[in-house]
């Protein structure tokens, strides 16, 4: 790499540590190697972001995300030119791909928020590392997500007919809708995901500003900054925002992919018509949420060399994370055979057999492989403190988040009340150009934020370190 | 011809060149002012030529221009130049967004059935059966319905063409001229061939061109052949005759192969009749009859029979022989025969089309020994003009045009060249006919095969007249002028005859004035679409002959049965998207035709089970190779349950080389497999399944082999239990007889309901008990409703747009099971849960008790089809309805909006019918009567299945059909609170056959 000749490595940074003889379990995985201090921190992240060179790597990679952002915009007007046709739906599966993709991307955008404000609430400082990041993918899940009912309509173009807006129709949207609901709730959470990544990112805009040689960067970054001075005028500000906005998010959290699940739950098909869906639906996303978290971080802490600031101990919470949810949504899958069974209901009773042993009972096989079997690898020290582990784990529940949400949509709408209504469901090759795009999308995205803005936060990692401690000790006094 | 000297372009163009010196001409314009130009002018359209003649003065320079810019914008009116008689209403004159209703007749195999024809200022948009006309009673079929398409099909041949390129009628008179000279003589060497003809006045003609040319022949072929019931009729009494039966009389019926309730010139009658006395009605007696169906392959007929057994074609000979020896050989003929004894004079044997002679000679005196001839069947004379054994008339042609004796032949509609037997080589023999005229709507196969080509015009276009079942004429009267240049038959024959000057419209009345019509009896007839007491008197004292036994047929390896196509006839009808797009009765199969198997026969052929299961499942199957008589022929290989074993059904009339867009490429051309001495099949195939494992997609609109019989029975989809059942329980089929304990007390709601007590609660009620499946609703709802045509890959998709379907439950047994037809439009529930779901609101209740669409209100989401629990709503994945064609503009209904893409559409109880009855009761200050509004599908519905009315009205017929105790609510559980109701399906099973304890009730 390039900045190799720029920066001596690390570890020569570090000063040399005594060798206490302490049994290693004892240790507690450190949320920050050891040997930092604010200006190694901040150097390092900030390094990342102002070098002049772009990583050969990165240019690669982003390339090859524009390749899927050009799918995707290729998708999109075939689609809009000539209709939501060119996807596999049909009359009984209304909706395919596009929801599930939506709800899979929602999914995935629920692990920044949480990560950041409940764990903010709850002091939960190992978070520091990687809340920042987690944010912006959150940030860009709801992108991709909003990608999908936006232009899931049969006529995008009135799809600002679903918002509430005083008209000459003297005509309302109908409030009773879930799809109402899901308006709200997905453009509340982007506003508010939004408003908490960029109120926690000005004083590191700030930083960069102020460590720019470039006079344009400087004002770009200056411009951002928001004439952020770093007195304690704005910090107490700012930490008031922030904690405001770390309340509103953690409701936001929870209702999210609650309302998402009333799309399901208020129906009345069998296999959506379920009173626990919304618990089920928070701990799926939850866990959909931090696998990717883990996807993405895994390679992006070897790629930047941040081990130091990501570590083991954020990837083992991780891990652990997502065995809990998991358990949970293990549960709700077992549940719904008991709940299915119990009812004594013939529509419920088919539905789960179907599932089981209908023409997608293969998915639903792997849906449990996936999300059932693949996480209880996390009981697993060795399993969880292993980044090929962690990862391989994480893959299986990308898969299996995005199967569980096909046995949910389609699977159920292909099979329901009307025997003689009954059909199949495939994805045509638009839906996945659509689904590859999105994920170029994402991808895009965050290839533009990890070499344009810090990915860890700064200030926040400053405070992880021996001196910051001692300062605040000092500042009881 | 009339007049020798009628110019043409050629002797024009000879006179042009004789202009000397000076007249040299500039331009069109001066040469047009020459007087040789005015004289051909003069000849060639006369009307438009007098004005011009006169000069135009200023005045009438401003009155011409006025008129013209006035009269721009009715460019699409196209009134026929005499005067027609509307049906209904005699207007003042027309008013806007009223419809006049015309009747009309429209024949299928030349036998007329009536209709009333809806026109829109002039535009005739839907077709409806009239009334007063037998063969009808008000009822219509899916030929009927799409016939309207038919009309403004784009494809139609629009111009007369001279191998192929265009020319004129004029110049078709100069060229048939030497030929009519040279036939001058004895007429030997002309050949007129013609489909089947019952038309008093085209029959007059003929005779008349035959008198002229004594030595012509005159050839009938229809290729959907009558000729089985025509010989075994002349078999029993000694001349062609014509069989009419009267099922209201008939308490047991036997069908020996016939389907008579969805095929056949008089079907809608019979359908009718038979279904009239199925209908079971607390308080009323009971008059249910029973019918016997023999078959191979599962028809409509058999699919609603009580009994049916199942056997080879080739052995329903065998059976009627059994009867007629009166042996029970088998406890079906043994049961059978007993009922029949029991029944004297009230039963009914009817055999099918595909019958041969002996069969139907069979029925003849099986209906004569049960004293069924005076009381339930009518011999009457034939209707034809001119009936003949088709099959032994073409083979005479085909030998004369072989033999070289055949100089000129006119054609005279059909399409010989497609759907002629194959072993006659038709086109072989065509091509050696030195001057061959072909007239017909397209240009098709045979028109390809001939000099000269006469675009023909629609029923719709002309005048005429013909024969319903029972002998009854109907005029035929035209609502439109020819939208494409078009000539009647009527015109054709003028043209050999030399009444070049004679309308079609003045060939009808001539022949009726010659007739007895006077100018008051001519305007009633017309009006009425049908001429009172024409209908043909019954034979005194017919006494069949003495029948041989049908012969027996050896059967070998798998036996072919051929029948017309269920939705396209002959073929005739291929180019009609329509009915290309109707699913088939039985396979439910739309845009093909494929081989009909039974399951055994499937994996005899090697179509292993769970694979065809599992490609039923994704709508495609594979082809297997068919070897018959030498020809070879590659099918796809379609599973109906119920279908005789080792007998493969293939329907012929698809695939079709020429004759339009939607004709050209779907379905398989399988007359290679009719040959002149099998023209239904026979036994002898090999068929087994292709090597190659080719997938062919199949868009069908309902699978069923993968469904387990337990699935649809537990949902209480379906409920059907025996009259004897009924008789016991009349509540047999509702849900607390089945101990389910959430209907029955519907109305627990936390929120108060909706009072529609003081507003009309439109309502249906569906009795599948006599539904037959045949599809005419579904037909008129696509007509009414402007419903767009999807194509092939779309409906394999599984976008069908029908806002109505016709689903087939099978019950028992896979080989013979008992098979239920339900209906599903929308169900208008009260609690739709397809409204509280559409975030803006597109779908939402009528005061009342619609469910409404407001088509551009909606956005597309598709969440209202999601949570239908009964898969009603149809939506515009594409841009599916044809918005540039410019010929079906005129066509559609004015009244319904057409839908855009990305829009859902649903069935709406035709509420542009039901708002112009409210706007009719309102001005005269009334509620609106009980049958007042009809909908589309209820008025086609041959069977009067479908009810429709005002449940608040409680004399209503809805309401009083909703009292019934056999009336439930399909998914009554889910408290939708369906406006449409069913009534369970009753049947009359003979109870030596059937133990009441194999009926179960509630199943499906």
């Amino acid at each position: 790499m390039a900045t190799k000749d720029e920066k001596p490595p690390l570890h020569e940074l570090r000063p040399v540590t005594q060798e206490v003889r302490i049994p290693e379990r004892f240790i507690p995985t450190p949320t920050i190697e050891p040997g930092h201090n604010f200006a190694t921190i901040t150097d390092h992240i900030s390094t990342i972001v102002l070098r002049r060179k772009t990583p050969f790597g990165w240019l690669i990679g982003f390339l090859i995300a524009l390749g899927g952002v050009g799918l995707l915009m290729a998708t999109l007007a075939l689609l809009v030119g000539k209709g939501v046709g060119i996807w596999g739906i049909n009359h009984p599966v209304g909706w395919g791909m596009d929801i599930i993709n939506f709800v899979w991307w929602i999914g995935i955008g629920h692990a920044g928020t949480l990560i950041s404000a409940i764990l903010l609430l709850l002091r939960q400082e190992w978070r520091t590392s990687i809340n920042r990041f987690a944010e912006a993918m959150t940030l860009f899940a709801v992108a991709s997500a909003g990608l999908y009912p936006a232009f899931h309509t049969g006529r995008p173009w009135y799809d600002f007919w679903l918002f509430p807006y005083p008209n000459t129709m003297t005509l309302w949207p109908q409030f009773r809708s879930p799809l109402m609901w899901d308006v709200f709730a997905v453009s509340t959470y982007a506003t508010v995901s939004a408003l908490f990544w960029y109120v926690g990112l000005i004083p590191d805009l700030a930083t960069l500003r102020d460590r720019a040689t470039n006079l344009w960067v400087k004002r770009a970054y200056g411009a951002f900054a928001l004439g952020w001075r770093g007195s304690a005028k704005h910090w107490h500000r700012y930490e008031h925002a922030y904690l405001l906005l770390a309340g509103l998010s953690t409701p936001l959290v929870l209702s999210v992919h609650t309302i998402v699940s009333f799309d399901f739950a208020v129906a009345q098909l069998p296999g959506w018509h379920a009173t626990f869906f919304p618990p089920y639906f928070v701990a799926g996303a939850v866990f959909a949420g931090f696998a990717m978290v883990l996807t993405l971080a895994i390679p992006a802490r070897k790629f930047f060399r941040l081990e130091d600031f990501i570590t083991m101990k954020h990837l083992e919470n991780m891990g652990k994370v997502m065995l809990a949810t998991g358990l949970i949504v293990a549960y709700a899958y077992a549940m719904e055979w008991y709940y299915g069974l119990y009812s004594g209901n013939v529509f419920e009773t088919f539905m789960l057999k179907n599932r089981a042993t209908g023409p997608y009972w293969k998915m639903y096989v792997a849906l449990w492989v996936c999300n059932g079997l693949a996480p209880q690898m996390m009981w697993l020290k060795r399993c969880r403190t292993s980044t090929f582990w962690l990862f391989v784990t994480a893959m299986f529940v990308n898969v299996g988040m995005w199967l569980e949400r096909f046995v949910i949509i389609p699977a159920s709408l292909h099979r329901d009340f009307l025997v003689s209504s009954w059909g199949m469901y495939h994805g045509s090759k638009y839906d996945w150009s659509f689904f590859i795009g999105s994920i170029g999308l994402f991808f895009a995205l965050l290839f533009l934020f990890v070499r344009f803005l810090p990915m860890i936060s700064i200030f926040e990692m400053r405070t992880l370190v021996p001196e910051a401690q001692v300062h605040a000790e000092g500042e009881e006094h | 011809m009339s007049d020798q000297k009628t110019l043409n372009f050629t002797e024009f163009r000879a006179r042009v060149g004789d202009l000397r010196g000076k007249e040299f001409w500039r331009s069109l314009e001066e040469l047009s002012r020459s007087d040789v130009f005015d004289e051909f002018f003069e000849q060639e359209f006369p009307q438009q030529a007098l004005p011009l003649k006169k000069g135009v003065d200023r005045r009438d320079f401003m009155k011409l221009m006025g008129a013209s810019v006035a009269m721009a914008g009715l460019a699409a009116c196209r009134q026929p130049a005499e005067a027609i008689i509307p049906y209904v209403r005699q207007p003042e004159s027309i008013i806007p967004g009223r419809p006049l209703y015309f009747a009309s007749a429209m024949t299928l195999g030349g036998v007329a059935t009536g209709v009333l024809v809806e026109s829109h200022m002039n535009r005739p948009t839907k077709i409806e059966g009239n009334p007063e006309h037998p063969s009808s009673l008000g009822a219509s079929n899916s030929f009927m319905q799409a016939s309207i398409l038919g009309l403004y099909d784009p494809d139609r041949s629009q111009v007369v063409r001279r191998l192929g390129d265009t020319a004129t009628w004029s110049d078709f008179i100069g060229a048939i001229q030497p030929v009519l000279n040279a036939a001058k003589t004895n007429g030997a060497g002309l050949r007129l061939l013609t489909q089947t003809i019952t038309s008093p006045s085209l029959g007059a003609q003929i005779q008349q061109l035959l008198a002229m040319f004594p030595g012509m022949k005159w050839h009938q072929w229809e290729a959907v052949s009558y000729d089985g019931a025509r010989e075994g009729g002349r078999m029993a009494f000694g001349s062609y005759v014509n069989t009419v039966y009267d099922f209201t009389k008939a308490n047991v019926v036997v069908s020996l192969g016939s389907n008579f309730l969805d095929e056949g010139p008089a079907h809608l009658r019979y359908a009718r009749d038979f279904m009239g006395r199925r209908r079971v009605r607390a308080g009323e007696a009971n008059r249910m009859n029973r019918l016997y169906a023999i078959e191979a392959g599962m028809t409509s007929t058999g699919s609603v029979a009580e009994h049916r057994l199942v056997v080879k074609p080739s052995q329903i000979g065998e059976m009627a022989n059994a009867l007629l020896n009166g042996q029970g050989s088998n406890p079906f003929l043994a049961a059978l025969l007993k009922d029949l004894e029991a029944n004297r004079g009230a039963s009914a044997f009817i055999a099918g089309d595909e019958q041969p002679a002996a069969v139907h000679a069979i029925a003849h005196a099986l209906n004569a020994r049960y004293g069924n001839i005076g009381t339930t069947v009518t011999i009457t004379d034939s209707l034809e003009v001119a009936p003949t054994n088709q099959l032994a008339s073409l083979q005479e042609l085909v030998r004369d045009m072989n033999a070289g004796a055949v100089n000129a032949l006119v054609i005279l509609g059909g399409n010989p060249v497609f759907d002629a037997p194959v072993d006659l080589q038709f086109v072989k023999a065509l091509d050696k006919v030195p001057f061959r005229v072909h007239h017909s709507l397209h240009y098709d196969e045979t028109s390809l095969h001939c000099h000269w080509h006469i675009p023909d015009t629609h029923y719709l276009e002309t005048w005429g007249d013909a024969r319903g079942h029972d002998g009854t004429v109907s005029i035929i009267q035209p609502l439109i002028a020819p939208l494409y240049n078009g000539r009647a038959t009527s015109e054709v024959l003028g043209a050999l005859i030399g009444g070049l000057d004679q309308t079609p419209y003045e060939a009808v009345r001539a022949y009726w004035f010659a007739h007895g019509a006077t100018e008051e009896s001519w305007r009633r007839w017309v009006h009425d679409g049908v001429i009172p007491n024409s209908a043909l008197p019954a034979r005194a004292g017919a006494v069949p002959n003495a029948p041989s036994p049908a012969p027996a047929i050896a059967s070998s390896g798998i036996e072919i049965e051929l029948r017309h196509d269920p939705t396209l006839y002959d073929g005739r009808f291929a180019n009609n998207a329509w009915l290309q797009e109707l699913p088939k009765p039985q396979t439910k199969i739309t845009w093909d035709n494929v081989m009909i198997v039974g399951p055994k026969t499937s994996e005899k052929i090697g179509y292993d089970a769970d694979d065809r299961d599992g490609n039923v499942n994704e709508r495609r199957t594979r082809f297997a190779d068919v070897q018959y008589r030498g020809v070879k022929m590659r099918l796809p290989v379609w599973v109906v349950p119920g279908h005789c074993e080792d007998v493969a059904t293939i329907y012929f009339g698809p695939g079709r080389e020429r004759g339009g867009k939607v004709a050209e490429g779907t379905g398989f051309n399988t007359y290679p497999l009719r040959f002149s001495d099998a023209l239904h099949g026979g036994p002898g195939a090999q068929i087994a399944m292709s090597a190659a494992s080719e997938i062919y997609p199949i868009a069908c609109t309902q699978e069923h082999q993968s469904i387990d019989p337990k699935v649809v029975g537990e949902r209480g989809i379906i409920r059907a239990g025996t009259l004897a059942a009924y008789l016991k329980n009349p509540r047999f089929a509702q849900a607390e007889e089945h101990g389910s304990d959430v209907a029955g007390e519907g109305n627990e709601s936390f929120y108060k309901p909706y009072d529609y007590s003081d507003k009309h609660a439109w309502a249906m009620v569906i009795d599948p008990s006599v539904c037959t499946g045949c599809n005419g609703c579904v037909a008129a709802c696509q007509a009414e409703n402007n419903i767009s045509v999807v194509g092939k890959e779309q409906v394999v998709h599984e976008r069908e747009m029908h806002w109505l379907r016709i689903d087939r439950y099978y019950r028992g047994d896979v080989e013979n099971p008992d098979v239920f037809h339900q209906p599903v439009p929308c169900m208008q529930c009260e609690l739709a849960p397809c409204e509280p779901v559409c975030p803006v609101e597109a779908t939402s209740h009528s005061e009342d008790g619609l469910n409404d669409m407001t088509y551009n209100r909606c956005v597309g989401t598709r969440y209202c089809s999601n949570n239908c629990p009964y898969k009603v709503r149809r939506f515009n994945f594409f841009h599916y309805a044809d918005y540039d064609t410019p010929s079906f503009k005129p066509m559609r209904n004015p009244d319904v909006t057409i839908r855009t893409r990305g829009v859902m559409e649903k069935c709406t109880y035709c509420v542009q019918r039901i708002n112009a009855a409210k706007i009719d009761a309102e001005r005269e200050g009334r509620r609106v009567r009980d049958g007042e509004v009809v909908t589309a599908c209820q008025q086609a519905c041959p069977t009067q299945a479908i009810v429709f009315g005002d449940m608040n009205d409680k004399t209503s017929a809805v309401a009083r059909l909703k009292a019934q105790p056999q009336n439930y609510a399909m998914l009554e559980e889910l408290q939708t609170r369906p406006r449409t109701t069913y009534l369970a399906t009753i049947r009359n099973p003979n109870p030596e056959l059937k133990p009441e304890s194999a009926d179960t009730g509630r199943e499906g």
